[in-house]
């Protein structure tokens, strides 16, 4: 702008350079944003991409209902199914009434005080805190102080303490979308607090809760590290008969064969399924969670 | 009567569905608090199992190191032991003795010095035969079992090791926790490892994130954004070891090759993965952050006559800088945290770091690989306890900064 010729002429020819050139980063800039865009959306394509080609070829009705055989380098993922599913079911059974619990006291008893500010804050931390750290938490207080040693019952309650910010969140939400007007015409018929809260608040807010549960249920099936120190096994011949037996579980057999198992090259295929496995249950919980919320907002409008 | 017999009922009932509604309320105030609990629970098991570290011997349990009684030295500390027992430290005059050769000496040796038989059926000879040893050479360095100590102890001295110290830990370059007879507890290499490997993967995740943010917010129609929101969803969902077999099975080989490495296992590698593992957390925030700018803003800027891209820059961007802190934030808190993925993917080397393109192991990784081994309440366990320490303190510095920066953008506007 500030060169040294300044007639009338170069000064109009310069305004409208001025307006080219930004004109001209604009379009570079967008297209290399745009560009950008697609590169996420492309890496995604491509982890999927890998994981579904390659694991396609191994999933079959054997490969989800038989044993790991010679040496975990044939045969299916059958107990590390039932274990995973054991350990979602026992995490569920603690963080989900916990959550919800916690949720409809944050929303419904003291809303904006200082308790809640510092319960949620303190939440917000919990989520943020590692998994391995919840691992070691485990570890110390529910495997070796309350002696459960490694089992279904320690895991799973490390990963319910590791999913409770997100069904306490969820549910908080959840709550918060209901109207006051709801809370208001409830009392003004009479009810309780409580039959507000069970008869009217509950039943409204439910499917929004509902889809907290299922992303912690997302959550738990591919956490490894909570687990690795508190429920799994390598390899186990049998099914876990009571809540304090070891189990297999899906992203700690991957982790497994995918890095030391007996022969890692043979391995591969069992790999790639029991990726697909984990992938498509995270893909399904989402789809769930996602398919609720619309139907839900369809509802409300 | 039947009157008064129904009135009695009826106030038992409402007292009865009183005292429900109190013991309901309790259990949700109770659960409330929950999470303030855990939080505190957690705090009280990793402190207190972590900070046994400090109280534990510096040489393994139940062992001490003695010298020849006429050595003047008092005092080793647990790197000058590891040194000498691994022929790097020769003479005494380097920790601050006589000028006279160091023979380190295990209690293993005792078998090459003198006979089976010489020890007696019960080995009760044992404690005198080390004495000898330990007396008939002024270099010595011997490391005993305590419970074979002679009962008298004028021919030899015990060298004191102390506990492991502060410095030990966090200014240790070493982490050779298995090594006998001083363990090596240098946490230094693992975390700068995993602020090194985290800050790279912010430093390539951020340009990426940023872009889509601002892509998502300003530029993305509502049919691109309903592509894009779920695809950044199951980003984020994917379980962190899929995440680290892909690593392993396809940015490994490919790192090795791009750059001709003899392993693929490197901090690089780490850093791929975890960038791609940061995105969803940045890409979200910072979006939010963005699209908060009001729409009177961009407005009066437009209308100023600035483009589009400009008011993206001058305005949006600065206006949200706040949030896009708190995402990069965030998106370190991930990247410091992560286990699975890293683990699988960065060789694990315990060294400090130095390039890109060398083995490297980070504070969670080692956590996950080691504690399966390590026996409950030892000095191991505690070690590891503590490194759990210092990887809650970071997040937590990170979840209140997180939250103190976004404080101050409600706060503006």
């Amino acid at each position: 702008m500030e060169q040294s010729k300044e007639n009338e002429f170069s000064l109009q020819l310069k305004a409208s350079g001025y307006r080219l050139r930004t004109r001209m980063t604009q379009q570079v800039a967008f297209w290399t944003i745009r560009l950008l865009g697609f590169v996420v959306v492309g890496i995604l394509v491509w982890i999927q991409g890998f994981i579904i080609v390659n694991g396609a070829g191994v999933l079959s009705w054997d490969f989800l209902t038989q044993a790991p055989t010679e040496g975990m380098t044939s045969g299916g993922i059958f107990p590390a199914i039932v274990g995973t599913l054991c350990l979602v079911v026992g995490s569920m059974v603690f963080a989900f009434p916990l959550g919800v619990m916690a949720g409809i006291y944050m929303n419904e008893y003291t809303k904006d005080h200082w308790t809640v500010r510092l319960i949620r804050v303190v939440t917000n931390n919990l989520s943020g805190i590692p998994s391995i750290v919840f691992g070691l938490f485990g570890m110390a207080l529910f495997v070796n102080t309350l002696g459960f040693g490694d089992s279904i019952i320690a895991g799973s309650l490390t990963l319910g303490l590791l999913v409770l910010p997100i069904v306490i969140r969820t549910t908080e939400e959840a709550l918060k979308a209901v109207p006051d007007s709801y809370r208001s015409g409830s009392v003004a018929l009479g009810a309780s607090k409580l039959q507000t809260i069970f008869r009217v608040i509950l039943p409204s807010a439910f499917p929004n809760i509902i889809t907290g549960l299922i992303l912690a249920i997302g959550r738990v099936s591919g956490e490894t590290a909570p687990i690795l120190f508190t429920a799994v096994a390598y390899f186990l011949p049998k099914l876990p008969t009571s809540i304090f037996d070891q189990v297999m579980a899906l992203p700690y057999h991957l982790y497994v064969i995918a890095t030391s198992g007996t022969d890692i090259e043979a391995s591969r295929p069992i790999a790639y399924g029991t990726a697909l496995v984990l992938i498509i249950i995270v893909l399904a919980m989402n789809l769930l969670a996602s398919f609720i919320r619309k139907r839900v907002s369809r509802k409300q409008r | 009567m039947n009157t008064d017999k129904q009135l009695k009922f009826r106030n038992t009932a409402r007292r009865g569905a009183k005292w429900l509604e109190r013991g309901v309320e309790g259990l949700f105030t109770a659960s409330g608090w929950v999470s303030i609990v855990i939080v505190l629970l957690i705090t009280i098991f990793l402190f207190k199992e972590g900070f046994g570290l400090f109280q534990s011997p510096t040489v393994e349990k139940g062992y001490v190191l003695c010298v020849h009684p006429s050595n003047p030295v008092e005092r080793l500390n647990a790197s000058q032991i590891k040194h000498i027992f691994d022929y790097e430290t020769t003479s005494w005059s380097e920790v601050g003795g006589a000028d006279l050769e160091i023979r380190p000496f295990r209690f293993e040796e005792i078998f090459d010095y003198y006979a089976e038989e010489e020890f007696g059926p019960d080995y009760e000879f044992l404690p005198d035969k080390l004495a000898e040893v330990v007396a008939g050479d002024e270099g010595i360095l011997a490391f005993l079992p305590e419970q074979y100590l002679p009962a008298d102890r004028s021919g030899i001295k015990i060298v004191e090791a102390g506990n492991i110290t502060v410095t030990d830990f966090f200014g240790g370059r070493e982490w050779l926790p298995t090594s006998t007879p001083a363990p090596q507890f240098g946490a230094l290499p693992l975390i700068l490892g995993t602020l090194w490997v985290s800050f790279f993967a912010i430093l390539i995740a951020l340009p990426l994130g940023m872009g889509v943010a601002i892509y998502m917010s300003e530029l993305a129609g509502e049919r691109m954004r309903k592509v894009l929101k779920p695809a950044i969803e199951l980003l984020a969902g994917i379980p962190s070891v899929v995440y680290g077999f892909f690593g392993l099975v396809v940015i490994v080989p490919l790192v090795q090759r791009a750059f001709d490495l003899p392993v693929g296992e490197t901090a690089f590698a780490g850093c791929l993965i975890l960038a791609i593992m940061a995105l969803p957390t940045i890409i979200t925030v910072a979006e939010d952050a963005m699209r908060n700018t009001p729409l009177a803003m961009r407005e009066a800027s437009l209308s100023l006559g600035a483009t589009q891209w400009q008011t993206i820059y001058r305005v949006v961007i600065p206006y949200a800088s706040s949030g896009i802190s708190a995402a990069i934030v965030l998106g370190i808190g991930r990247a410091v945290g992560e286990t699975m993925a890293v683990l699988m993917v960065t060789g694990n080397a315990a060294v400090m770091p130095t390039s890109l393109f060398e083995p490297i192991r980070t504070i969670p990784a080692t956590i996950a690989a080691e504690l399966g081994e390590a026996p409950a309440g030892g000095a191991h366990y505690q070690s590891l306890f503590l490194l759990g320490c210092i990887l809650f303190l970071i997040t937590l510095v990170i979840s209140v900064s997180a939250e103190l920066i976004s404080k101050k953008q409600r706060q503006a506007v």
